[in-house]
């Protein structure tokens, strides 16, 4: 099922011409690197502050608010750029144990975010302004980290062809 | 220089080809994970410069005077451009005659993050260690602009340094 999706985007035109392009791929791919430094490097401020390890005198919602319209533009620019890359790549990519690691730990990521939302988040007021936050949201800080540096580390692995294709 | 980088290159090379290291594929996971860890190290420095230039522009935590928010991300810049040292020097060795030494986006690399770093350690210090009148005057937004671009293209140009012809 997936396999079929995958082949019919390799067999679009947009697809060949993203794939074949000397110039076009390697820039997005240059821009979604540099999407690593922004997007993630905001939201690790943030991951950070639930662990209680940086601005610990800056309320918490205060650090969300400031940050959440940069952390959205960078995580639209991210999936924007990233989807380009599947596109151009896409049974390539499915047939590649990182490109699935990294989809897994990207969900996780999401649940995990999720759970801190309808969880630990509702009683925020609570410890607002507390330097470190309750043992739930610095667990959900620590997964948080964690994942992502499993999704860093995962989508640049998916750069090598020295696996295995799965399919 | 060139015979100081080749004994270099030879030393890694020898450390690579000894039983142990070759029995376990060590040259070609130690690049990947490194080249990875310096990609996740690439987050934090993002965290760490970003959350300052955007502050100095007038954009993120602005409700804390710029001193304070350059001397919390502090541990966190030095910790990080130690760590991209680190990685960036373990690939360097890999490579570091043949292939870097005359590549020209790596050497524009070199003098990019030569910029950078005086940028960031000079004026940008200047600015970030005063109280906010400093930040506040336009020559600050230029060097907190500056210093986005200034890091942005050390990024992609350690993209280029991959080569944009290997795939």
């Amino acid at each position: 099922m997936i396999l079929h999706i995958c082949q019919w985007i390799e067999a679009t035109t947009s697809s060949q011409a993203l794939a074949g392009s000397i110039w076009t791929y390697p820039v997005i791919e240059s821009l979604h690197t540099i999407g690593v430094a922004a997007f993630l490097g905001l939201l690790l401020v943030w991951d950070l502050r639930l662990l209680g390890a940086l601005f610990t005198r800056v309320p918490v919602t205060e650090v969300w608010a400031r940050l959440i319209p940069w952390i959205t533009v960078g995580a639209v620019f991210m999936i924007a750029t990233g989807v380009a890359l599947f596109w151009a790549k896409p049974v390539y990519s499915w047939g590649h144990i990182f490109f699935r690691i990294k989809i897994a730990a990207l969900a996780l990521a999401l649940a995990n975010a999720a759970a801190f939302h309808v969880g630990i988040e509702r009683r925020v007021v609570d410890w607002d302004l507390a330097p470190t936050p309750p043992p739930a949201a610095r667990v959900a800080g620590v997964i948080s980290i964690a994942l992502w540096a499993v999704i860093v580390v995962a989508g640049r692995l998916i750069g090598y062809n020295w696996f295995p294709q799965l399919v | 220089m060139l015979h100081v980088l080749q004994w270099l290159e030879a030393t890694y090379a020898s450390m690579m080809d000894s039983s142990w290291a070759a029995s376990l594929h060590l040259s070609v996971w130690l690049f990947a994970l490194t080249e990875a860890a310096h990609l996740v190290a690439l987050a934090v420095v993002g965290c760490a410069v970003l959350i300052v230039d955007l502050r100095i522009l007038g954009w993120g935590l602005t409700r804390q005077p710029v001193a304070q928010v350059a001397r919390e991300v502090r541990p966190w810049l030095i910790g990080s451009l130690a760590g991209m040292a680190a990685t960036g020097f373990v690939m360097f060795a890999s490579y570091a005659a043949s292939k870097y030494y005359i590549h020209e986006a790596f050497r524009t690399k070199m003098w990019l993050l030569a910029a950078a770093l005086v940028v960031t350690f000079t004026v940008r210090q200047w600015i970030v260690t005063g109280d906010d009148t400093r930040a506040r005057h336009p020559l600050a937004k230029l060097v907190a602009v500056v210093s986005v671009l200034l890091w942005t293209s050390v990024a992609l140009m350690g993209r280029a340094g991959l080569g944009y012809d290997l795939y």
